[in-house]
């Protein structure tokens, strides 16, 4: 290697490091300001240690507020299950026929899901909200699992994957095996298209459980809120009286609350690029 | 024989095109299939547009002593003349326009180099550097939002606190810099996700046009200049289209940083004045505010689209 290679090569290298310390900073100070006392946040060099507090942290995050802490996880848990499972299987079902089936308004329909992915989300919730309440279903379960179980962009992820991977013939046999259509997909197509319901479940999952606007919106009452809102409330609160909720216990919850998704994108990396992708070369 | 088979199947597949009868036995479970996701994507989707259209056409009235409940009449187009005369919308939209004309820009340039010195053969630690870049992407918004906004809140801040070390003032919540701290945490929060849509896109290029490109004697920089750039030409589109919708609808790091920088209004970003009038009430207002919005980000990502399309009839 000559020396203006191994040159530019440690340029490349300096230039990459900086830009690493620029993402990965802000994550460290949350770390470790989640370990510290709130007292100790206002003193001392944000980016290391003092005081060790981080258990006691934890503790105070999960007994704050007659531990709501728990029930925030555990409605974000449902509410991202819940809508990332009925919103995969029905955009399978919807991407699989786009895909498999010739008839009229085909195309028609496909392009309007997919104009849907382009409509900003924000302007759907306060409409939504307006509906809802005249139903009485806002601050209800409802009023978030309803809206989340709807995907457009999982319709044309699995559209894509269906069409490219599920093969004519092996539908055509299945039916000269006599097999009924709903068993052909079931059966066969699900399985292929496993891949692509991983990817379509995953993306889901994470917009459902880091969607702040809606669940803001709907619900009023701090028991049927995710962890999103829960947190921003607490936030919120620094300083009103007896109420209010220290620096400390709204840092460590939020790194807590980072951490499903933080394993998810780890254990699953390969989906996540298989998603982005798809999207990148229609 | 796999050979007959595909025929058949291809035959098949013309025949279920025409009307046949194949065609109409096969009718019902296109319904079955689809209507799952049609029906919630009509009401849950569609409704709440053609809602919003409704509700910008019309306002409430109420009696003079307000004794009788209010009334919905018509309005016409009063609604949007309101919304555009009012001088805090106004200034709402022109913010977003101006936060996404430099912001925009700056994020997907940064992006792309990144992609590029990611795809380069010799960088070292590739996967180290990809993960990195992506973290703040697989952080929720709002955690990125809150953190944010402790980093830049006055007395809290460690950044200030390096400045002060240094003699310097910095007011990262001052009324100056609100705009360039919130462009900052959409950088921060979404150079990553760009970087990776173009750099998937890098990566499909074959290795043999930077090998013969090199071989006529073109420099590292020349191939990713001349060749690599405009053959990810769409994923830039993409993330471009997307990055402006994006911005349109500015909502959550406004709104979080207002906790700690009480002098941001609650008319920032459109989304924000148009949740305030909802607050207020006053649905039909935030109803043509959202129409506006709405438009506004259509007009821009598809008159962005034409653009590229013309000129990349041209190139």
């Amino acid at each position: 290697m000559t020396t203006r290679q191994s040159l530019s090569r440690w340029l490349v290298l300096g230039v990459l490091l900086v830009t690493s310390v620029y993402f990965l900073a802000p994550v460290w100070w949350l770390l470790v300001s989640s370990t510290k006392t709130n007292a100790d946040l206002f003193s001392g060099n944000g980016f290391w240690f003092s005081r060790f507090a981080l258990l006691d942290n934890v503790h105070q995050v999960f007994a704050q507020q007659g531990g709501i802490y728990w029930q925030w996880l555990a409605n974000s848990a449902l509410y991202a299950v819940g809508g990332a499972t009925v919103s995969t299987l029905i955009a399978a079902m919807a991407g699989y026929a786009l895909a498999k089936y010739r008839f009229r308004g085909r195309e028609l329909t496909f392009n309007s899901i997919l104009a849907a992915v382009l409509v900003p989300q924000p302007l759907l919730a306060v409409p939504l909200y307006l509906m809802f309440s005249q139903i009485h279903l806002v601050n209800t379960y409802w009023a978030v699992l309803l809206p989340s179980m709807v995907s457009p962009f999982g319709v044309y992820l699995a559209r894509i994957y269906a069409g490219s991977s599920v093969p004519d013939e092996i539908i055509e046999a299945g039916r000269i095996d006599g097999a009924g259509e709903f068993r052909i997909f079931a059966t066969i197509a699900l399985r292929v298209m496993s891949p692509a319901l991983v990817t379509i479940f995953l993306f889901q999952f994470v917009a459902i459980w880091t969607n702040y606007l809606l669940p803001v919106l709907m619900l009023a009452n701090d028991h049927l809120q995710p962890v999103t809102v829960g947190i921003v409330g607490w936030q919120a609160q620094r300083g009103i009286g007896a109420s209010a909720v220290p620096f400390n216990i709204v840092i460590t919850a939020a790194a807590i609350s980072a951490i499903p998704l933080v394993v998810l994108f780890l254990s699953l990396q390969r989906f996540w690029r298989s998603g982005l992708t798809a999207g990148s070369t229609k | 024989m796999t050979t007959a088979l595909r025929e058949r199947a291809a035959g098949r597949t013309r025949a279920t095109g025409a009307a046949r009868p194949g065609r109409r036995r096969r009718g019902r479970p296109v319904a079955l299939f689809l209507a799952p996701f049609l029906v919630p994507f009509a009401a849950l989707y569609l409704a709440p547009i053609g809602y919003t259209i409704y509700q910008s056409l019309f306002r409430m009235h109420r009696s003079g002593l307000g004794l009788t409940a209010p009334t919905q009449v018509f309005a016409g187009l009063s609604n949007y003349a309101t919304a555009l005369g009012d001088a805090d919308f106004r200034g709402s939209l022109l913010r977003v326009l101006l936060i996404g004309l430099v912001q925009v820009p700056l994020m997907l340039l940064f992006a792309l180099g990144l992609a590029l010195l990611l795809d380069a053969r010799t960088t070292l630690f590739k996967r180290f550097f990809r993960l990195a870049f992506f973290l703040p992407y697989a952080l929720p918004g709002v955690v990125g939002a809150i953190m944010w906004s402790y980093l830049v809140a006055p007395g809290l801040s460690p950044i200030s606190a390096a400045a002060r070390h240094l003699g310097l003032h910095l007011a990262l919540t001052s009324n100056a810099m609100l705009a360039p701290t919130i462009g900052n945490m959409l950088t921060w929060g979404w150079t990553g996700y760009n970087m990776l849509i173009i750099y998937s896109a890098l990566q499909a290029i074959p290795a043999e046009l930077s090998e013969a490109a090199t071989m006529d004697g073109c420099s590292a920089f020349g191939i990713a200049w001349r060749i690599k750039v405009p053959l990810v030409r769409p994923a830039l589109v993409l993330t471009t289209v997307f990055s402006i919708i994006g911005t349109a609808q500015l909502y959550n790091e406004p709104a979080i940083l207002h906790n700690v920088a009480p002098n941001l209004p609650s008319t920032y970003t459109p989304i924000y004045a148009a949740y305030d009038a909802v607050n207020a009430n006053n649905f039909n207002a935030a109803a043509a505010e959202s129409v506006i919005l709405a438009l506004l980000a259509f007009v821009l990502s598809f008159g962005f689209l034409k653009l590229v399309q013309r000129r990349g009839g041209a190139l």
